[in-house]
């Protein structure tokens, strides 16, 4: 059996469909069967509700008089691309304001207008003689905008990653707070709910698909940027009418240490036309995977801990190595239940019809990274090789002279087999010689917790562990903990004077 | 039950709990304190049938005594209900019920004040 996209619109239209929301679709496929459930099922609804940076909205702020060409644009003194012609400008949602930084951003003004509330519109220009005016400041309502037109370059991932966090301290992060030591696990997306799952083939989303966006009737454009369909990574960039939608659905967020970003409730209606669309509708949070990342490796490619199944997250917490670690979203599922339902609604009651995609997307695409022609920079090339140790049983006055003619004012503190055990400062010798002076030893005064680097890390890594401790040096140790060099604030500094890394 | 003891400056110095632990024979968990030379806070845990009693010793030392109540202070408008707050939250104060709507259980609230930079719709803050 087969059922046509004309045959299930007519049923909407005379409101006669049956829909359903993702979430009970698996139910309904087990009491009744594929061949069932496709004959009793005419829609799917599916939704999401999360933190999607990548938001925005073009805007036509019509013409003032004098004509004034913005060549800069604030928006409650966020700054809006303006570089797209005279009067339209482009306000990104993670871009922060100039004054409140990431307490109020992009999202921020975008949720203050879809509210009805009133923003400052600022604009500079040098003044040509078409448009000779140089600055304006005025106050607009959406109403007041000819256009404000939402367009999400990637909304909607198929799925994501869980993060954890295996380093030292405390991560704050576009996924949250992680807590140190693997203290607990975050993930974001909807599940069984999430429209990409329930459609992984892309058989029915596409360019052209009439989507719920943020409270309004939104389109599908295509493909959304970095979008990785072949690895089960997928999204899609989405355009609809700012002025058709609700602060229900669009809310903005700030993430501390992170930046601005924007909740989207986003839902795809899917028509079940077939056997193939029952089944991918009948995913379950349990055979939904994805890995646990350790975003404590702050590089491209992290370490992924293990698979886990949406089911699993959901439940609270989550297995690793026997120890139970708590879990929570950063999505919301109440929100993209609600979604869902709205959707659902509104096909019942035959305000929303389906279509399929105009232009299909490429399902074998897969994302990849950057080229990089210029490496950047690692520690191996800026370090100290000809770095003075000593050894913990030494006496704390050889150190003093150790430091005296290294020049330096860090020594890493050896052992026996020449591993590192410590760090000692000129300041730590100094306080000492207060204390009892000349009878210390060396393993008496040291810093037993050092904070490292290796010698092929990038030296953007080692500056901002530098940052992070509040420290000036660092030991570059291999793999054996043998210490091959050391790294100097002094030296980061040369560097980027030297090799111009800004210009 | 958890009270929220604030120590004025005259009596800072002196060992206010364990006079009342030996006085009384209640157990007093400490769960947060902070103290320096001028005054100080502390949050303790006791039995809820020894409320009146503990609460009317330390009066008389001088302790101003409060029970904490509606500590965490949460913004439903703000809420969308995320979750973000629960497993960063060291004393499962936060939970979904059985429908993901959020549900607060403020009694086990220690004022750590975690979850506050935590929320990212800014919905939580904890009374001070």
């Amino acid at each position: 059996m087969q059922k046509s996209i004309e045959e299930i619109n007519t049923r909407i239209r005379d409101g006669s469909a049956v829909v359903i929301t993702a979430e009970e679709m698996p139910d309904i496929v087990s009491e009744l069967g594929e061949e069932g459930a496709l004959q009793k099922v005419d829609v799917v609804t599916t939704g999401t509700f999360g933190a999607m940076c990548s938001s925005g909205a073009f805007l036509n702020f019509g013409h003032s008089d004098p004509p004034i060409r913005m060549e800069r644009v604030w928006l409650n003194d966020v700054e809006a691309y303006a570089g797209i012609a005279a009067v339209d400008a482009y306000i990104g949602a993670t871009q922060e304001s100039t004054t409140e930084s990431l307490r109020y951003g992009g999202a921020h003004v975008i949720e203050d207008l879809v509210s009805g509330r009133q923003i400052e519109v600022r604009a500079i220009s040098k003044g040509t003689d078409c448009y000779p005016r140089r600055t304006i400041t005025t106050e607009l309502l959406l109403d007041d905008l000819n256009q404000a037109v939402m367009v999400n370059p990637r909304n909607a991932y198929q799925r994501y990653n869980a993060a954890i966090n295996r380093s030292e301290r405390v991560l704050e992060t576009y996924m949250g707070t992680l807590l140190p030591q693997s203290g607990n696990i975050s993930y974001s997306g909807a599940g069984l709910l999430s429209p990409l799952l329930n459609d992984p083939n892309l058989s029915l989303i596409g360019s052209g698909v009439p989507i719920f966006l943020g409270g309004g009737t939104g389109v599908i454009v295509g493909e959304g940027t970095q979008s990785s369909p072949k690895t089960g990574f997928a999204n899609l960039m989405v355009s609809g009418n700012l002025k058709n939608m609700s602060p229900d659905y669009l809310r903005a967020a700030s993430f501390t240490g992170y930046g601005v970003s924007l909740y989207v409730g986003l839902g795809v209606a899917l028509p079940v036309l077939n056997l193939d669309v029952v089944r991918n509708c009948a995913v379950r949070d349990e055979d939904i995977m994805v890995g646990i990342i350790d975003y404590g490796t702050p590089r491209r490619d992290r370490p992924v801990l293990r698979q886990v199944s949406y089911a699993e997250l959901k439940s609270g917490s989550v297995l690793i190595d026997s120890e139970e670690i708590r879990t929570s979203s950063i999505s919301s599922f109440s929100h993209a239940r609600q979604v869902a339902l709205e959707l659902k609604k509104e096909v019942e009651e035959g305000r929303f019809t389906v279509a399929l995609p105009t232009v299909s997307i490429d399902r074998e695409k897969v994302n990849r990274p950057m080229r990089e022609t210029r490496q950047t920079p690692r520690v191996q090339e800026i370090m100290n090789p000809h770095v003075v140790t000593i050894t913990e049983d030494e006496s704390v006055k050889t150190a003093a002279r150790k430091l005296l003619k290294g020049e330096t004012n860090h020594l890493p503190v050896i052992d026996a087999d020449q591993k590192l055990v410590g760090i000692i400062t000129t300041y730590d010798v100094s306080k000492s010689v207060l204390r009892d002076g000349n009878s210390l030893k060396v393993s008496e005064i040291m810093s037993k917790k050092v904070v490292v680097v290796a010698p092929d890390e990038p030296v953007d890594v080692a500056a901002q562990r530098l940052d992070q401790h509040n420290i000036s040096a660092l030991p570059v140790i291999d793999a054996n903990y043998h210490v091959i060099g050391i790294l100097n604030a002094v030296d980061l500094g040369k560097l980027i004077s030297k090799k111009g890394w800004h210009s | 039950m958890k009270l929220f003891l604030t120590i004025q400056r005259e009596v800072v110095k002196k060992p206010l709990i364990s006079q009342v632990i030996l006085e009384t024979g209640v157990m007093i968990n400490v769960e947060r304190a902070h103290i320096d030379s001028n005054e100080g806070w502390v949050l303790i845990d006791i039995p809820e049938n020894e409320r009146e009693r503990i609460i009317e010793r330390f009066s008389e030392l001088g302790v101003e005594v409060k029970q904490l109540e509606n500590a965490v202070i949460h913004d439903d408008h703000e809420c969308v209900e995320c979750g973000a707050c629960i497993s960063i939250c060291p004393q499962e104060v936060f939970f979904f019920d059985p429908g993901y709507h959020l549900q607060i259980e403020e009694d086990r609230c220690i004022l750590c004040g975690r979850c506050v930079p935590s929320c990212p719709h800014q919905a939580l803050s904890i009374r001070q």
